[in-house]
């Protein structure tokens, strides 16, 4: 479990421990249907991707962001977690292999607090970025 | 079809929802989460929480448990089909836990088209307030519509 990032110990560009991902599998996609709510179709049910132009269904992006939230949270514990955000730059489909990885890109002092800024993001196994994150946590 | 702004602003009903430890463990099990933090009550504990805290992006489960979900389509009169994620973003102001009783408000707060009107964008912020009334998380989320007269080439 993550214990609470020391302000003064932590230097801008400090990696973040990558993580690399199972591949993203149908029986996954299934899972966070029902576990995130979110029921469109496009996601798990074939016939309903090609009918909209797909090739395949495609992960939720929200999964990706929960990967990042993995990611995170393995820095920081999670009530030390102030903001976490992104944009899919790019589709995840069933098959690919993620890596999570970030790292340091500010420290500054807020409201009293000393927060952490990092850069997060998913890559698959092609190099590419499927999400392009940010989030901030609160140090000691 | 032409991108109404019209809706800009436009609130949504809100809504309330309890938080559920079976929910949490399952959207854990999906996205290969396995710190025990987050389903075993007495590692919550140990860690210094006072229930199951719940993963960052979980509060996206609790906004999909809106009983009018799909009320931004409707708004827009588009196909579920022809939407994607462009962006999310979260502020967290304090934890949540399983337990907790979550009241969301959505509602438009910007609309613009890309790429001469094929691609729409519509961002819509969610207040999420705790069972005693204290603001515990802003959602807010970019949805990008695909144009449906574009989309059908």
């Amino acid at each position: 479990m993550a214990t609470v990032p020391k302000f003064d110990q932590v230097k801008v560009g400090d990696p973040i421990k990558p993580i690399v991902l199972p591949p993203i599998s149908r029986h996954q996609l299934a899972l966070y249907c029902g576990g995130s709510g979110d029921h469109n179709p496009i996601h798990v049910d074939l016939d309903f991707a090609k009918k909209f132009g797909f090739k395949d269904v495609f992960a939720h992006g929200m999964l990706s962001m929960g990967f990042l939230g993995r990611l995170v949270t393995s820095y920081a514990p999670r009530d030390r977690i102030r903001k976490l955000g992104t944009r899919f730059t790019s589709i995840t489909w069933v098959g690919d292999v993620i890596t999570l990885n970030g790292k340091v890109t500010g420290k500054r002092e807020e409201n009293g607090e000393k927060l952490i800024d990092l850069e997060v993001r998913c890559t698959n196994q092609n190099g590419q970025d499927t999400l392009q994150g940010h989030a901030t946590v609160a140090a000691a | 079809m032409q991108l109404d702004k019209k809706v800009i602003g436009h609130e949504f009903k809100a809504f309330s929802t309890t938080v559920e430890a079976g929910r949490v463990k399952l959207f854990c099990k999906a996205i290969g989460e396995e710190d025990p933090v987050y389903v075993d009550e007495s590692a919550a504990k140990a860690a210094g929480y006072r229930a199951l805290p719940v993963p960052p992006t979980f509060l996206q489960a609790i906004t999909n448990d809106d009983p009018e979900k799909g009320g931004l389509l409707k708004l827009l009169n588009v196909d579920i089909g022809l939407i994607l994620h462009g962006e999310q973003h979260y502020d967290y102001f304090a934890p949540v836990f399983v337990g907790d009783k979550i009241t969301c408000q959505q509602k438009v707060v910007d609309m613009y088209d890309k790429k001469g009107g094929a691609l729409w964008f519509v961002v819509s912020e969610t207040s999420m307030k705790d069972q005693a009334g204290k603001l515990v998380a802003k959602a807010t989320g970019i949805t990008v519509v695909r144009n449906p007269d574009a989309a059908k080439k």
